[in-house]
């Protein structure tokens, strides 16, 4: 085995991982408030690239699209817990699942009525020209995702552990009765987390444009790969999440590589199926 | 109580199927009819696991499309016996749901929707590229009729003539388990876990039970789906198709053996009659989950009575049945 | 109790409601000729199926116009698959039964028209696809009744690789989508490379949906590949051509007739300069040499459609369009008797369309030649006629 390519896969890999280690993250947060699982968050991401390319278009600003995509897509986290979620009566796993996906195929379907079928470009943020490591290459636009996840883990590690309001959201998903016992507004922590999660996932679709181009129907695939690494990193634990997106990226990008690459995508499925049946926790202990 | 009267629902079911039978000989309508059968078989299954069992199955696209091709496969490339094959389909997906079921019907919550997910789309992804067996992406044509006692099913209505008879003893089977110890066991599950436990049922056992049994009613109707078309492709069985039949169960209404064929025959008549609905299909999708799970958790039709029933109730002071 | 007779009485009711439609007239004989069409207007390949509807209302609208054929007025019946093969089958015993069409054209996709074939075959209908699989009407024996007017991948990779040959490259690398578009078109690249002394040394596939192919292309590029083909529509292509120059690779990359347009173009960015690829003649119609019998088709073609439509004209728009005059042509000789014009379709000679010159014969339902294509280039964002 030549140890060239195998560089450049792991590289692809922790890059591509990189990605779903954001979304994971989206999923984290709203699991971290509500122990429920939105099925949505892959189409925030693909809002959060379409809304910002939008907005690029009529004033070519990156840090403007950036910021005004993510404001935008946040917008919509919170119209869509207010509106599909809070007025549900019986929320058992069953009704919630259902809701979410629903709604994530009427989101699909809103962003291709409004941007068309048609896939869309947004440039880089610094430029095209690849950095060499020795054989392997990476794109300045990997980096960009590599640094964001790494300050938005510890930024949320941050929140969930030393802020009042995070140490509030943990504590409505552990025992919402309790919660509300000490005087912890529910519906407030709930909302709260769906527009971060939105917000993240806004800003994970935005960073990732340039590399995959923005299309309406690019969410469900990644939504589903991010909640593959969320399951795998154990669901409640941030930390665990990112972990078990790199994983996925490399396992993924070895794959592809050393077996075969019409199977890649069966990849991430199959390790969840593995995780699920044998340690449904997780791979790693999650932080409870 | 009254339902030896004659305006039972199995006579009239009985009585339209005939009716259609004797009228009926547009081959278009009929194909429409055939596929209302098809998709409503899917739906009574999985509405037994979503409203009795109270699970979902987010991949109940890949158990109809290992029906079809196995199906198809050993009838168009094996010139095997079609109803054999249709057998070997049962056992096949009997077998898989047994395997997918038996670990993540352990857990709660969300995890046989995730289970379910994952192995629908790996399925997907194995008829895509096993192309020596499957045909890859473009599909396996050739598959022949099927026939009974040397009598060709190669018209729309020879098939029709299968397809809902075949229905309504599903139905009647589905209505029978519903009713059955198995059935009120079923009901207590969806009340709560906890609390069939204490009345003494095995809660696991009966989720996979009615896991394995959704299962073999989408095999089914894969095969006739297969034998319907003559010919199949893996785009029939993805990820979006799965959803559409929660769909059809939601608006049918949960825990509702006819709600399902109300929610399979408008679910694939509409999208047939109206065309503004092509671009707008998926929106109406989504829509129709979140709203009626929203404002009419027991189903469209449920649901309107139930506010109709208020209503009457609220005006003339007593409860209506 | 109650509540399942109300059930039951809506069941009813709504197949009372599908019982009204049924029973509709024989058409009497000044009616006008009803002319099928069942394109994915709508779903992930409506960029096929948008532009060949156009196509085909524009030339019934013009023939209308005209005074019909034989002084029979003309009446195309469309449906939208939704790319769904259940759909386009339904749509096709639609206009078989209930619309009693004469000939259908469409539909859009190989597998939507695998499995509407079977009941135009069984109904003695005419079907001209707008679909690229050889398989339609391959062997042309089984496929009487079924005619395509797309080129074949067979045509586009005999066209890559004659090009290929006349550079003198050996070893080639192939990247192939998982889509029916991408498999047929991994056969002819395999099965075809021996005859033009080329030798594949990677076949890797990506998913129409992937965002990364570097693990792919990393791979060919330990092998000593001299280019890399990349079979593939929509945007994935694009992202090849992107990852490419990711990855710093020199050895030229060439993609198939499915990244032929200018969304192609725009996606690519300046990662497509350079790239080669095989083309419709419409897509350069304006370089063809004067003495082209095509040049005129094209012409007048791109410019009805962007008149008509305010949209560019595309190459599948044209397929729609060759197909709904060559129906004209059989048309005129057979007062709308399905056999006839079954009969006219397959006689038909020189038939110049957008396409490509048709000859149909009873050995072969598409008629063309890997001439119907051309090589082109990138070049400043445009693409240029280089062979």
């Amino acid at each position: 085995m030549e140890l060239a390519p195998l560089l450049q896969y792991l590289i692809s890999g922790l890059t591509n991982g990189a990605i779903y280690a954001l979304i994971a993250l989206g999923f984290v947060i709203i699991y971290h408030a509500t122990t429920i699982i939105n099925f949505a968050q892959g189409e925030m991401v693909m809002l959060g690239a379409l809304c910002a390319i939008s907005i690029y278009h009529l004033y070519p600003s990156l840090p403007l699209a950036f910021l005004g995509g993510v404001v935008l897509v946040t917008v919509v986290g919170i119209v869509f817990e207010r509106l599909a979620l809070r007025p549900v009566k019986d929320p058992s796993p069953i009704t919630l699942i259902i809701i979410t996906v629903g709604g994530a195929v009427f989101i699909k379907g809103v962003a291709m009525l409004l941007w068309g079928k048609e896939a869309y470009n947004l440039p880089s943020f610094s430029g095209d020209a690849p950095f060499h490591m020795g054989t392997a290459t990476i794109l300045p636009q990997n980096l960009w995702v590599l640094g964001l996840t790494a300050v938005v883990l510890l930024g949320m590690e941050a929140f969930f552990r030393f802020t009042l309001v995070g140490k509030a959201m943990r504590a409505c998903a552990y025992n919402p009765r309790a919660a509300r016992l000490v005087g912890i507004s529910l519906s407030r922590m709930v909302q709260l987390s769906f527009a971060l999660s939105a917000a993240l996932g806004a800003g994970a679709g935005i960073l990732i444009a340039p590399l995959t181009l923005g299309v309406y129907d690019m969410g469900t695939m990644l939504g589903l790969k991010g909640f593959c690494a969320a399951i795998l990193g154990g669901l409640g634990s941030s930390f665990g999440g990112v972990l078990g997106g790199l994983i996925l990226g490399v396992a993924e990008s070895l794959a592809t590589g050393l077996i075969s690459s019409g199977y890649r995508d069966a990849v991430a499925f199959f390790i969840l199926l593995l995780v699920l049946f044998i340690r449904p926790q997780g791979l790693f202990k999650g932080d409870s | 109580m009254n339902s030896r009267k004659l305006l039972n629902p199995w006579t009239l079911f009985g009585a339209a199927v005939l009716l259609a039978a004797g009228v009926l000989d547009n081959d278009y309508y009929l194909t429409l009819i055939n596929f209302i059968g098809i998709h409503t078989l899917l739906v009574v299954g999985l509405n037994l696991l979503m409203g009795y069992g109270g699970q979902i199955s987010l991949g109940h696209a890949a158990f109809f499309g290992l029906g079809s091709y196995t199906s198809a496969i050993l009838t168009a490339t094996y010139g095997i016996n079609p109803w054999l094959a249709l057998i070997a389909g049962l056992v096949v997906c009997g077998v898989t749901a047994f395997l997918i079921g038996v670990p993540a019907l352990k857990l709660r919550g969300y995890y046989l929707a995730m289970a379910t997910l994952g192995f629908g789309i790996i399925i997907y992804i194995v008829f895509t590229e096993a192309q020596t067996w499957t045909g890859g992406p473009s599909g396996l044509a050739g598959i022949p009729n099927l026939s009974v006692f040397g009598f060709k099913l190669d018209t729309p209505k020879r098939l029709y003539l299968l397809i809902w008879p075949v229905l309504g003893v599903i139905l009647a089977i589905s209505a029978n388990l519903v009713d059955s110890r198995t059935g009120r066991a079923l009901r207590a599950l969806h009340e709560g876990e906890n609390a069939a436990q204490s009345l003494g049922v095995d809660t696991s056992r009966l989720k996979l039970l009615i896991f394995i049994w959704s299962a073999l009613y989408a095999s089914l109707a894969g095969s006739f789906y297969a034998h319907t078309l003559n010919f199949i492709a893996p785009a029939s069985f993805g990820f979006m198709f799965s959803i559409k039949l929660v769909t059809m169960v939601v608006l049918g209404g949960m825990a509702s053996i006819w709600g399902s064929l109300l929610g399979a025959a408008v679910l694939t008549v509409l999208p047939e009659m109206l065309t503004v609905f092509h671009d707008y299909e998926v929106i109406i999708f989504g829509a129709i989950l979140m709203v009626v799970m929203i404002f009419l958790p027991r189903g469209l039709v449920r649901g309107i009575m139930d506010l109709w029933a208020f209503r009457r109730y609220k005006k003339e002071g007593k409860i209506i049945a | 109790m109650r509540r399942t007779v109300i059930l039951c009485g809506l069941v009813a009711a709504l197949a009372g409601l599908m019982l009204l439609g049924w029973g509709c007239s024989k058409p009497a004989p000044n009616e006008p000729l009803v002319i099928g069409g069942i394109f994915s207007i709508t779903g992930p390949a409506s960029y096929l199926g948008e532009p060949e509807r156009n196509s085909m209302e524009m030339v019934i609208a013009e023939t209308t116009g005209k005074g019909g054929v034989n002084w029979r007025p003309l009446k195309a019946v469309i449906y939208d698959d939704e790319g769904d093969v259940t759909k386009a089958r339904l749509h096709a015993e639609k206009l078989i039964q209930k619309d009693k069409a004469v000939a259908i054209i469409g539909p859009s996709l190989t597998h939507t028209s695998m499995a509407v074939l079977e009941v135009t075959q069984k109904a003695k209908l005419p079907l001209i696809s707008c679909a690229a699989g050889s398989a339609i009407t391959a062997p042309a024996k089984d496929r009487v009744w079924v005619f395509k007017t797309p080129q074949t991948d067979q045509m586009a990779v005999a066209r890559i690789y004659q090009y290929l040959q006349k550079q003198g490259l050996k070893k080639v690398a192939i990247l192939t989508v998982s889509t029916g578009f991408g498999v047929a078109g991994k056969e002819q690249l395999l099965a075809q490379a021996s005859k033009f002394g080329l030798t594949v040394v990677a076949q890797e596939v990506f998913g129409e949906k992937d965002t990364d192919m570097t693990p792919q292309l990393t791979k060919i590029r330990g092998t000593d590949a001299q280019a890399v083909i990349c079979w593939g529509t929509g945007p994935a292509p694009a992202l090849v051509a992107k990852n490419m120059k990711q990855l710093a690779m020199t050895i030229p990359l060439i993609q198939s007739h499915g990244a032929a347009s200018k969304k192609f173009i725009e996606l690519a960015g300046d990662a497509g300069e350079g790239i080669i690829m095989p083309a419709g003649k419409l897509t350069i119609w304006n370089q063809l040499p004067d003495n082209d019998p095509q040049k005129a088709v094209c012409k007048e073609y791109a410019t009805k459609y962007t008149a008509k439509f305010k949209a560019p004209e595309s190459s599948f728009g044209g397929y729609a369009y060759d197909a709904m005059n060559m129906l004209l042509k059989a048309l005129q000789k057979s007062e709308g008797n399905p056999s006839k014009i079954r009969d006219e379709l397959e006689k038909i000679q020189k038939f110049v369309g957008v396409s490509g010159i048709f000859n149909m014969s009873p050995e072969d339902h598409n008629g063309l030649t890997p001439e119907a294509f051309v090589m082109v280039k990138i070049s400043n964002g445009q693409f240029k006629m280089i062979d």
